[in-house]
Parts: structure tokens; sequence; C-alpha cells
């Protein structure tokens, strides 16, 4: 195949930028804290707060940081007000117990979808302050109420 | 008119109809997205707006429009009738009947479950059935490409396709590989599950699969958009296709490279291990690479029409081009927004990036720039090109075809600014409105949801100047000899050697062997899985 110097430059450049943007990710993927919410675990969704899992729904702290459990329904989030500790780790579980919702915390990093029959698991740290959590997949008529709240506490 | 064109005809008609159609309830959503009180705005309304909006434009206006396109350049680049014509009619008849029922299902309330139909919210059984047909609909015209490009290889031994058809019968094979994934979601899937024949669904596994035709359906749309770039838009210009091998070489690398990276959608679920979600993250990124190598390509071909235009300067050849002509303009103002989407698409493929954008409005502001610009607008410039020539009329209401271009640009680069940067704030996407009980975080969406609205109307105006030149020309163009359809011919004539990318069913058997590596074990684990099953919702 003939091709021009020119068209030959700007392949390789091409080329190029796709290894740097490929390193990017696989440095994140190998070295990185925040990974995509891939947890691998299943429940009976017509049972979630029988579940032992979810039977208690809240705020866990340890001296390392905190879990949350929350369930996800049409259109709330439950608890709907969630407080951890802030700067140490806190780690996310949480199910559905309808249809697929998502969960945001608005401007961080914790996103997540919420599928009926699967549990959803993430973990990040917050800045202290007062956020904004919204259903970001639609649900329904009132999917655009869908909202938490989530304080994180300056600890001592 | 020429009796063969009834059947490209056809297909566009339905085509801008659907759009028509699509573009009214767009502008509906932008206002009532800035909070806007409009007499009939309600969540009902709404929703089910969005679900017409997305089902008629990615899905009915895209695919007819790739059909009638696809007659078109069978027969013209060719030189023959196509192999099938019963076929061809029959695919569209069954394809416009599935259209007619779930667009009944949807605009009647039945189906406010938007264009990606996740299970467990569960539409009329019709929504469900309209699909399926529709894509065998489409698949009689993919049938009907391929035995037509055979029926021309057989008659023409040892000369490479014309590059328009190997564009198309690229896009044929990729839509076949595309749509077993929705088939066998709708099929075995949802349409039992509505009629009540099964009581629960798996709502991961019908993700899966939605997605692995989700990814390549984008390209199912944008490579007759390339056609067009490549094979009408050097000639419009004035000159000539800079180079014709490389063209067909991106056609075949989307191919190979289009449908084993669905999961980059899918970064945010559950249930799919993170190794699995990363190898769709590295292959998705090669997918960049030609469309690096269309963009060169397309704009030395503009330099070779300016130049051929007189130009001899570094510059001067943009302003020698045909600005004013509305199937230039729309191209090339398509290209320049598909390079703004083009990259965002890289941040949405990479990974961890994907968490701070993931369903917020910027996933919106992304794919109106590639769908909504890069496909959308070329097939409305290529329709100011196509349908004179096929009616036998001149295009009428010349003034606003020219106009509109311009406005969808501005349109749409008010739309995407806005969207894109509430995204980042962290704006969910199809929400009706996002005040969030008075939030004050929400409260700062409130002036580019505005813009947005703007935006919109801008858009709306385009999207009705369009419909008009169409109707007008359709109905009252002034009869006249038809021009010929005329494709752009290589700068440097095409060599035998290039036929080893004609070699189609060697391509197709490289692009399944890698959709097998991609997906064949993250589905065999998934059904090794137990898993729950959810019964249907329908809260709309």
């Amino acid at each position: 195949m003939n091709v021009p110097l020119y068209e030959k430059i700007w392949m390789w450049a091409a080329v190029v930028i796709i290894v740097v943007f490929s390193l990017s990710v696989a440095i994140g993927y190998g070295a990185s804290a925040l990974q995509p919410p891939s947890h691998v675990e299943t429940i009976d969704p017509g049972k979630v707060f029988g579940d032992p899992r979810f039977a208690q729904r809240g705020v866990t702290v340890t001296a390392g940081g905190a879990t949350v459990v929350a369930v996800a329904m049409m259109f709330t989030f439950q608890p709907a007000e969630i407080r951890v500790p802030a700067g140490k780790p806190v780690t996310f579980r949480l199910t559905s117990i309808d249809v697929t919702h998502g969960f945001e915390i608005v401007g961080t990093n914790g996103n997540t979808m919420v599928v009926p029959g699967y549990i959803s698991q993430f973990t990040t740290r917050f800045a202290p302050g007062e956020y904004l959590i919204v259903c970001n997949e639609y649900c329904g008529g009132g999917h655009h109420l869908m909202s938490a709240k989530l304080i994180a506490e300056a600890t001592p | 008119m020429n009796r063969a064109d009834r059947l490209p005809l056809a297909n566009f008609a339905v085509a801008i109809t659907a759009f028509g159609i699509a573009a009214a309830m767009a502008m509906m959503q932008a206002l009532s997205r800035a909070s806007l009180e409009l007499p009939f705005r309600s969540p009902k309304m709404y929703y089910l707006s969005v679900t017409a909006h997305g089902v008629l434009m990615a899905l009915v206006f895209t695919t007819f429009f790739i059909m009638g396109f696809g007659y078109v350049v069978a027969t013209r680049t060719l030189n023959r009738p196509i192999a099938t014509p019963r076929l061809a009619w029959t695919g569209f008849w069954v394809a416009l009947t599935g259209t007619a029922l779930a667009a009944g299902a949807i605009l009647s309330g039945h189906a406010s479950v938007l264009y990606t139909f996740y299970p467990p919210l569960q539409a009329h059984p019709a929504f469900y059935i309209g699909a399926a047909l529709l894509i065998v609909g489409s698949w009689c015209w993919c049938a009907t490409t391929i035995l037509t490009y055979r029926a021309w290889r057989r008659e023409h031994p040892g000369v490479p396709a014309p590059l328009a058809m190997h564009g198309m019968l690229v896009t044929a094979i990729l839509w076949l590989i595309a749509t077993v994934g929705v088939a066998i979601e709708d099929l075995v899937l949802l349409i039992p599950w509505s009629l009540g024949l099964t009581k629960t669904i798996d709502p991961m596994l019908a993700r899966m699969l939605f997605w692995y035709f989700g990814h390549p359906l984008v390209y199912f749309w944008l490579l007759p958009a390339y056609v067009v770039w490549y094979t009408i838009f050097p000639k419009v210009a004035g000159g000539k296709l800079f180079s014709d091998p490389l063209g067909r070489l991106v056609f075949i690398l989307f191919l190979i490279l289009s449908t084993p990276v669905g999961f980059h959608h899918e970064f945010m679920d559950p249930g799919i291990p993170a190794g699995w979600k990363f190898l769709h993250s590295m292959i998705t990124m090669w997918i960049l690479f030609p469309s690096f190598v269309t963009a060169f390509t397309i704009t030395a071909s503009m330099e070779v029409a300016g130049r051929a235009r007189g130009a001899t300067g570094w510059l001067d050849w943009l302003g020698k081009l045909p600005w004013r002509d509305p199937t230039f303009s729309s191209v090339a103002l398509a290209m320049l927004l598909f390079g703004v989407g083009g990259i965002g698409g890289a941040i949405n493929a990479s990974y961890m990036l994907n968490s701070v954008v993931h369903n917020t409005a910027w996933i919106q502001a992304h794919f109106h720039l590639t769908v909504g610009s890069a496909v959308a607008l070329t097939f409305m410039g290529t329709a100011y090109y196509l349908l004179p020539r096929l009616l036998g009329r001149e295009l009428e209401l010349g003034l606003l075809a020219r106009v509109q271009p311009y406005l969808w640009f501005i349109g749409m680069a008010l739309f995407s600014f806005s969207n894109h940067i509430t995204g980042l704030m962290g704006m969910p996407r199809r929400v009706m409105e996002a005040t969030y009980g008075g939030s004050p975080i929400a409260a700062q969406w409130k002036v580019l949801t505005g813009v947005s609205a703007v935006g919109g109307l801008f858009l709306f105006a385009s999207a009705g100047f369009f419909v008009l030149v169409m109707l007008g020309t359709w109905l009252a163009g002034k009869r006249r000899e038809p021009e010929p359809i005329e494709w752009a011919e290589p700068l440097h004539p095409v060599t035998a050697t290039t036929t080893w990318l004609d070699r189609y069913g060697l391509w197709t058997i490289v692009a399944i062997v890698i959709v097998l590596i991609a997906y064949a074990v993250p589905l065999w684990q998934h059904l090794q899985m137990t898993t729950y099953g959810s019964p249907g919702f329908k809260p709309f």
C-alpha cells in the first residue's frame, strides 16, 4: 500500500497517542486505589430486607474507615441521609429491590449502577462537607426526584 | 423518477418522518430540563418523549436512512439492479410494521423505557415485537447488499469493489454480527417475559447482550457517514479522494474492532469482573486509529479540492471551498463537531475516568456530537445531494437549506458545551428537571441548563428547516432531468494490490474470533453464577 509521507507521520503519531492513552489506563488499572465497581455478588431482589447482608441499613464506622449498606428503590434511597468520617476509606454496598438505579455522589468519583439481583460495591474517600446523591439511571416517573444526602464529618 | 429508485426513496421517506417527529420531542425536553413550566409538562409526558426521541432518532431514522443509502450505493456504484428486490421490499414493510408497533406502544404511554429498554422496566409486548421486526427488516437489507455484491463479483472477478460499496458491505456485515446480541436479548429474554411466558428476567444478562450490540450500533450509524465523507464529499468539494486504499483499511478496522468493546458502557456495572472491563477498555482505544486516519485523509481531500479551485497558499484553500453548498457545509461541520466528540469518547472509554462522567449530562453531550452531529448532519447533507437526483426535481427552499447546517452547528455547540460542563459538575442525564428540591449543589447547574435549552431552540429551527426543504423538494420541486450521482475519484488510481482488503469472508472470521475472545468467557462465567431474576415493573 502506497502511503504518502505526511500521512505516515500522522499515523505513527496516532499510534503514539493511543499507546500513551492505553498506558495511562493500564497504570490506573494496576496501581490506582479507585477501581470501577466490579464486585461480583448476587442476591434475591425479592428478599433484600430479609437477607442478613441488608437487614441492617446504615453506616458502620470502624477504626480504619466505614461501611455503608444502602438499598435503592423507586424513588428513594434507604437510608436517605448518610454520615461518614471524612478522609477515610468508605466502602459502599448497595442493591435494588425493584428496577435498575444509579448511585452517584455528585462532585466525587463515587458512581455505580445498582442492578436488582446484584450487589454493587466500591470504596472511596471524601473531603469534609455535604454531598448530594442522585439516581443517574432512568427508573420511572419519579426518577428526577430520587436523591439522598451524604455528610462527610471531619474527625478529630 | 427511475422505478428502481422507489425503494431507497421509500426508506428515506420513513427516515425523514421519524426525524421530524423526534426533533419536535427534543425541543420540549430541552426546555423542560431548564425547568420552564410548559403546558402538558409532566413526568409521564417527559419520559414518553425521551423514549420516542431516542427510538425514532437513534434506531428508526438511522436504520431507514442507512438502508435507503445502501440501495443507492449498491445500484449506482455496481451499475446493476439489486439482486433480490422482493426481499428488499419485504424488509422495508417488515421494518415499517415493526416501527409502527413500537411507536404505537411508546406514544400511547405503554413503553416509556427509553431506547436502552433496560429490564426490569417492562414495556408493552408490542414494543419488543416491533423492535424485533425492525431488526429482521434490516437483515433483509443486509442480505440484499451481500447478495447484490456477490452477483457483481461473479461478473467482475479480480476488480476491487468500488470504495462506497466496500464501506456499505462492511456496514452490513458489522450489523449482522452486532444484532446477534440484541436479537437474543429481545427474542429469548424480553418478548417471552413481557408476554408473561416467563416470570422473571436476569437484568445483567440483558445488559451484557444489549451492550454487545450497543457499541457496534454506533459504527452502524457512523460507517455510512464515513462512506459519504470518503466517496461523495471530496467530489462535492471539487476535488479528489486523497487515498483510496487507506479508506478501505479504515472500514476493515472498524469491522474487526467495533464489537469486542461493549463493556466500556458497563464500567460502572456490578457483576462483571474488573479484568474483562480493562480488556474492553484497551481494545476500545484502538478504535481511535481508523478515525484518526479518516481525519487526515478527508482534510487532505479538502485541501486537494481547495487547490483544484485555485488556492496556492498555506491555508487559503479553506476559503476556496463551497461553504454555501449545504452538502459540503453539512459534512464539513459534522466533521468538526465529531473531532470534539471523538476525544470525549476516549475519555468515556478510559476505565477509571468514566466514573466521573458515567450517566451524567456529559454522556448526552458526547453522543449528540457523534450520532447527533457526525452522523445526523452528514445524513441531512446527503439528503440534500441525493433527493433531487433520485426524484428528478430541483432542491426547493435553497436558502433554508443553506442556513440549516450552520444553525445545527451553533445549536449543537451550545447544547454540547453546556451539557459537557454540567455533566462534569455531576448533573445526571435523563432527568425531567435537575433541581432536587432546591439543593444548592443542583442550583449551580441552572444557568447552563438554560444555555442547553437555547441550543435546543437552534437545533429545532434547523431540524424544521431540513424537514421543510425535504417536503418542498419532494412535493413541489420543479421537475428536471436529474443530475448524475458522482463518486469521488481517488488521487492515485486504485491498483489490484489493494484487493486483499476485499476478502470479506476472512475479515468476518477475524472479527468473530476477537468477539469470542472478548465475550465468550465472561458470558460463560455469568451463566455459571447463581442469579436471581426480576419480575417486570411499569413505573410510568
